[in-house]
């Protein structure tokens, strides 16, 4: 093979294997995520087996533990007061408490959300919500 | 004080519109004189900024509640160190810091290339001046720490206590001195493009300072982790969250550069490539700064919606557009001078190397991006989680160290089969033994790309180990040192090139120390009593004790209430025993009007997990508690019914008491147990990197000196040779 032939083939092959790379992200990403839901949405929507990650400000009152280290509690709408209960094990993290902003992944089951274990993830409480957390969890 | 600071700062703003404009008349005319003065206002900008940050420091340390900034992130009971370091928990004090670290790395830059690029260097300093600009008109006019109150607050917030650990304030500023130190190849890479001096000088005089921000980038990263790991109450170090992942990806493109521009020192190609690089690694470092204040994706970082949203991106957008224009302008100056003779060469392993680590930015970047571009695309947003990241991230992870160890010993244009054999043959049996090793007497087959990955980190430390030991043996023989001696002043005469295989070695450890822990670890999460005993891995794990210490705590943050408990753990085999004591800091919150009442606030507030972990080469034995308040309710109802309307001091009697409570009468607790074999090896690899990039970065007197004459040396030799 000439030189020129020989580069332009490696340029089709690189090209060939960055598009596939590209295109094996596009399409897992697509099937692999999980939608994202506001409470109201879960309650009039939701379909059973499918993975939904909620975000909702945690219900005043709602918090109550369970067992080992479950802790059922209820997610309403930011704005509006929608709620949907939640039933979660795993850790708490620490900033978790009533009225705060959380997130957290699970399944519908009963129109209650049955969370992966360890989903939950807690906004920075408003007294510091304009302090920079940093950028590891 | 406080106009004092914001004149500094409207000063600073009008000195850096005052360097743009001179540095870029001076060019435009070629008048020597204001190219000069361009770079005495840098200079001059720099101790504005370093006064104006001395001024809200002082602010700080003396608790002045008058600044709005204070009262937001520290107070009078807050300690020291986190006074000191709280400015850059707030926006305004980050975005401070910024233009300090800027203007300083500015300033260092323009003085060490005073006397060269007279071409390259004013434009330069009119991007850097630019840049100034924006983060300085921000500090001024939209975000100014310098805010006061007419009627100071009677006691300020403190500092959140989530931030209360050592790494964590060190880790904002080790973080944007690595954003921000990519301002300088950056910077001088666009003056390179249109003075069309598109050869390695601009490379050259800027290779120190990316090599600087690459290093404090890395050891933020490694910080933040660090942070997750032992304060968090989760137990991993990385959990693919946007922040994490935003200053994860400016690494990556900066660890391609480093390696990238060798090949254009060297051979003269590459030059687009290098010159998108250091675009890319800066815009992404400016989207890291902004992804942290935007609230534009879900994270626990993402902390409100901020103001500053609209500017930011109109500023990345600018700087992504006017670089791209600018290389497709200069696209004919940057023609390759060279070709690439073989595909086994340094120079091809470089740039698979750089595909691999482009690659993986952008599989994070895809994957961090992907609510908004899954919004965009079908109307609902959603996201990916940590399986979908490790599944690319992993094999491309095991590639990159597999070239870790091939890239630095093959040899350039055209490796022989001689040249492989001699530089490949002992790493290669010492990895195979390696794996045999691993299948006979580990059970590590159970994990298949751990198991490559010990194999690979085998190999690496195999190659970096030769290089050492024929370094010193070639010394040994010329010389006649001794070889402690050798192996010293080897290191120390090619300091450029040991250091790189050091933080070879140290990436090889980090990834042992990522593959072990990740495959092997034992995870238990479990509700004791105390007596009570489980199993974890192979430890016997008892709840002896709780304990309730009140204004006594430990590690320094101020909390006022401690619970925790006595651990004790043994190893099934008898041997090994010790004893750990893990707990959690309750803050106090409000006023005492909640439903809670007067007492039932001091619990009320923030409350930290406090990790205790005994580190170990082999495992870490890591343990979190988390106690049950419930039983507290009922003495705390009867405190606010009896005893709410004492004086303070025997309130302070009646908490003691209740805290004590939860000692003589304890409730059951939930732990967190795991067993994470070579975890410490992650940080030993950080650690081993960092020494790494400092050895590379230590200024060399000797060398330059040694260039000088061995050029004259050359030249002399030609005009021998002519006569």
């Amino acid at each position: 093979m000439n030189p020129r032939r020989k580069r332009k083939v490696r340029a089709v092959v690189l090209l060939t294997v960055a598009l596939l790379l590209a295109g094996a992200l596009v399409y897992t990403s697509f099937s692999a995520a999980t939608e994202a839901a506001t409470p109201s949405q879960l309650v009039t929507a939701a379909d059973a087996g499918r993975s939904y990650e909620l975000t909702g400000k945690v219900v005043d009152g709602s918090v109550e533990r369970r067992g080992d280290d479950g802790l059922r509690f209820a997610v309403r709408d930011r704005t509006g007061q929608t709620a949907i209960p939640v039933v979660y094990s795993g850790v708490v993290p620490d900033p978790f408490r009533e009225g705060r902003e959380v997130i957290v992944e699970g399944r519908v089951r009963g129109g209650t959300l049955m969370a992966d274990r360890d989903s939950l993830v807690t906004k920075c409480p408003s007294k510091f919500s304009e302090q920079k957390g940093s950028p590891s969890s | 004080m406080a106009a004092v600071g914001s004149a500094c700062l409207f000063v600073g703003l009008l000195t850096a519109v005052y360097a743009v404009g001179a540095a870029l008349y001076g060019a435009l005319t070629a008048r020597r004189r204001w190219i000069d003065s361009s770079r005495y206002a840098m200079y001059a900008l720099a101790g504005l900024v370093v006064t104006a940050f001395g001024l809200l420091e002082v602010a700080y340390l003396t608790s002045d509640l008058s600044f709005r900034i204070v009262t937001q992130s520290s107070s009078a009971d807050t300690p020291t160190f986190y006074k000191i370091t709280g400015m850059w928990s707030t926006q305004e004090g980050s975005l401070l810091l910024w233009v300090l670290l800027l203007s300083i790395f500015s300033a260092a830059a323009l003085r060490a290339t005073r006397r060269t690029m007279r071409e390259t260097v004013p434009y330069a300093t009119a991007v850097l001046g630019g840049i100034a600009i924006f983060f300085l008109a921000l500090s001024v006019f939209a975000e100014s720490p310098f805010t006061t109150f007419a009627i100071p607050p009677a006691q300020g917030n403190g500092l959140n206590p989530l931030l209360r650990h050592p790494a964590m304030m060190i880790h904002p500023p080790m973080l944007y001195s690595g954003y921000v130190g990519f301002s300088i190849p950056f910077a001088f890479a666009i003056g390179a493009l249109i003075t069309r001096r598109t050869g390695a000088d601009w490379i050259r005089a800027t290779r120190r300072f990316a090599l600087i921000a690459w290093t404090f980038l890395g050891f933020g990263v490694m910080l933040g982790a660090l942070w997750s790991y032992s304060e968090l109450g989760w137990g991993g170090y990385w959990a693919w969250d946007p922040v994490e992942n935003a200053s994860l990806m400016p690494w990556l493109t900066g660890t391609a550069f480093l390696h990238s521009v060798m090949v254009q020192e060297k051979r003269g190609m590459l030059k687009v490539w290098n010159v998108s690089l250091i675009v890319t690694t800066f815009v992404l470092a400016l989207l890291g700064t902004f992804l942290v204040r935007s609230g534009i994706l879900s994270s626990i970082h993402a902390f409100g919606a901020s103001t500053l949203g609209a500017p930011f991106l109109a500023f990345i957008a600018t700087v992504l557009v006017g670089s791209v224009v600018l290389v497709l302008v200069r696209l004919p100056d940057l023609r390759s001078e060279a070709r690439l003779d073989s595909l086994v060469s340094r120079e091809s392993v470089f740039v698979l190397n750089n595909l691999v680590l482009v690659g993986v930015c952008f599989v994070i970047f895809w994957g961090t991006f992907f609510p908004l571009i899954s919004e965009a695309v079908t109307g609902t947003e959603s996201s990916v989680g940590p399986p979908w990241f490790n599944q690319y991230v992993t094999p491309l992870a095991l590639v990159l160290v597999l070239l870790a160890g091939i890239g630095p010993v093959i040899a350039w244009r055209r490796a022989t089969l001689a040249n492989l054999r001699r530089a490949f043959l002992v790493p290669v049996a010492l990895a195979a033994a390696t794996l045999l090793a691993l299948l006979v007497l580990t059970p590590a087959a159970e994990s298949v790309p751990s198991l490559i990955m010990f194999t690979l980190t085998g190999f690496v430390l195999a190659v970096v180990g030769q290089e050492l030991w024929r370094g010193v043996g070639a010394r040994r023989a010329m010389a006649g040192e001794s070889p402690p001696v050798a192996l010293g002043r080897l290191v120390a005469r090619n300091r450029r090139r040991y250091g790189g295989y050091v933080v070879h070695a140290g990436i090889a450890l980090l990834f042992l120390g990522v593959a072990a822990s990740s495959a092997f670890v034992d995870q238990r999460d479990v509700r004791l009593r105390p007596g009570q005993t489980t199993e974890v891995g192979a430890y016997e794990v008892t709840y002896r004790e709780p304990t309730a210490r009140f204004l006594d705590d430990r590690s320094g943050t101020g909390a006022p209430i401690t619970f925790g408990a006595v651990i004790d753990v043994q190893h099934l085999n008898g041997g090994e025993r010790f004893t750990l004591d893990p707990a959690r800091n309750y803050y106090a919150a409000g006023d005492g009007s909640g439903p809670m009442g007067t007492f039932g606030r001091f619990f009320q507030g923030e409350s930290t997990t406090e990790v205790d972990v005994r580190w170990g080469v082999r495992r870490d034995f890591w343990m979190a508690v988390q106690p049950d308040l419930r039983a507290l309710i009922a003495p705390i109802k009867e405190a606010n019914r009896r005893f709410a309307d004492l004086p303070g001091d025997a309130q302070t009697l009646v908490l003691a008491a209740i805290v004590d409570g939860y000692r003589r009468d304890p409730p059951p607790a939930t732990f967190r147990t795991l067993v994470s074999p070579m975890i410490a090896w992650i940080w030993i690899g950080g650690g081993v990197m960092l020494l790494g990039a400092l050895l590379a970065l230590w200024p060399t007197t000797g060398a330059r000196e040694r260039r000088v004459t061995s050029v004259y040396a050359a030249r002399l030799g030609r005009e021998l040779s002519r006569a």
